[in-house]
């Protein structure tokens, strides 16, 4: 399986899947941050656009996400101020030049991310910005893989590690992957050779009856991981549970702010009223993710779902699995 | 969501650096990477430096590639 939907984008893009031989079938794995948001906290965020005055900030593929009634996109249509950004330094501005407005941060994302929102919350208490607020649906990935290890019906002989992720955390953060489910992880990087290259070393692994972590991707990653940026993330993040579209609520998977930062908890300032949660019709999104099943076993798969018009999340984000298979999958060649 | 590029850092200054990227000037911040010096290619994830790169790895790396890629001739 690899993780990260960045590696199954490339994997498809570059048409690895036809390179490998029979016997090596790759899983798409719940590595996709837009994708996983459970609609709860998605309804959460679209609650907060309606807020009056609220400037809602968003990383661009949360947009067209569908919710339970509504989109951000919608949202925006509809009135709201609703505005991309592409790094939590321009939400930090934003809030910086309308001291008059609420700014929020819709915070996604994994342990690449997470730092980067901590420093955004360390420089904002420094500076003493007072409108600028985050709801945190940061979600960590060693939880979230091993639920899935324990999933009957997952039965996975390698495991391709986040490169990204690692690059904070550590290949060391897979350890236990290794050592109590024996399955081989490497750490690869995103180029189509680093791929092959992971793979190469995966089957190696198994031919020899071994299940170590290996670091493919060394020129990014080291085993200790980014002291400074778990630093960060520990004086402003706790633990929490949270929800993941497929694999329901993973106990210590979630990341909320610590109790010196609830000023700037969204969650907590506003008294948001999401509405009761629904889950589109015929969406298999969530068994998608635990690569339980391919997007082509999707009844909507191409038909009623497809870029433009999405149904599931996994659609939507650049690397949704869906999306991966729609535009460079075998059917469409 | 994870996407992250490597980029080249120009200058320091403080939290922040001047980097180029693809030919583009950008002000990252580098409170992440405090270790980063002028020269250091960094892994750039939504404008902060997340990991500075290894030149003698990354060399390493294209090494094995190439080796990857000549097999590939070999076999063809």
């Amino acid at each position: 399986m690899e993780f990260c939907g960045s590696h199954t984008t490339s994997i498809m893009k570059n048409g690895l899947r036809q390179l490998l031989p029979p016997n090596i079938r790759m899983v798409s794995g719940p590595g996709c941050p837009v994708c996983v948001t459970d609609n709860a906290d998605l309804d959460k965020a679209i609650a907060l656009a309606g807020v009056p005055g609220v400037v809602l900030l968003t990383f661009g593929d949360m947009m067209k996400v569908p919710g339970s009634r509504s989109s951000l996109e919608k949202a925006r249509a509809e009135g709201a101020d609703v505005r991309i950004v592409y790094s939590a330094l321009n939400a930090l501005q934003i809030a910086r030049d309308t001291p008059w407005r609420p700014v929020v941060l819709v915070g996604i994302g994994f342990e690449t991310t997470a730092p980067t929102i901590a420093a955004s919350l360390l420089q904002a208490q420094h500076e003493g910005i007072e409108n600028y607020f985050v709801l945190s649906l940061h979600k960590v990935c060693p939880p979230a893989i091993q639920s899935l290890l324990e999933l009957e019906g997952v039965q996975l002989q390698g495991l391709i590690c986040p490169g990204h992720v690692s690059a904070i955390t550590g290949s060391l953060a897979w350890d236990f992957v290794a050592d109590r489910y024996h399955v081989p992880c490497v750490v690869a990087g995103f180029e189509p050779m680093d791929i092959l290259q992971s793979i190469n070393m995966l089957v190696e692994q198994v031919e020899r009856g071994e299940s170590k972590v290996e670091i493919a991707y060394r020129r990014g990653v080291r085993r200790e991981g980014n002291p400074k940026a778990l630093e960060l993330m520990d004086m402003v993040f706790e633990p929490s549970e949270a929800r993941w579209r497929g694999l329901g609520v993973v106990p210590g998977s979630g990341l909320a702010l610590r109790e010196a930062f609830a000023r700037f908890d969204a969650g907590l300032v506003f008294d948001i009223d999401a509405g009761p949660t629904m889950s589109p019709a015929g969406c298999i999104c969530g068994a998608i993710l635990m690569g339980v099943k391919a997007p082509p076993e999707c009844r909507l798969f191409g038909k009623a779902c497809t870029p433009a018009a999405p149904v599931g999340p996994c659609m939507v984000s650049s690397e949704g699995s869906c999306s991966a298979y729609y535009l460079y999958g075998e059917a469409c060649v | 969501m994870c996407l992250a590029i490597p980029a080249l850092v120009k200058s320091i200054n403080g939290d922040e650096a001047e980097a180029e990227l693809g030919g583009l000037s950008l002000n990252i911040s580098i409170v992440l990477t405090p270790e980063v010096q002028v020269g250091d290619y960094v892994l750039l994830h939504t404008g902060y430096a997340i990991s500075v790169l290894d030149e003698e790895e990354a060399e390493e790396t294209l090494r094995l590639f190439e080796d990857m890629a000549s097999l590939e001739e070999g076999l063809s």
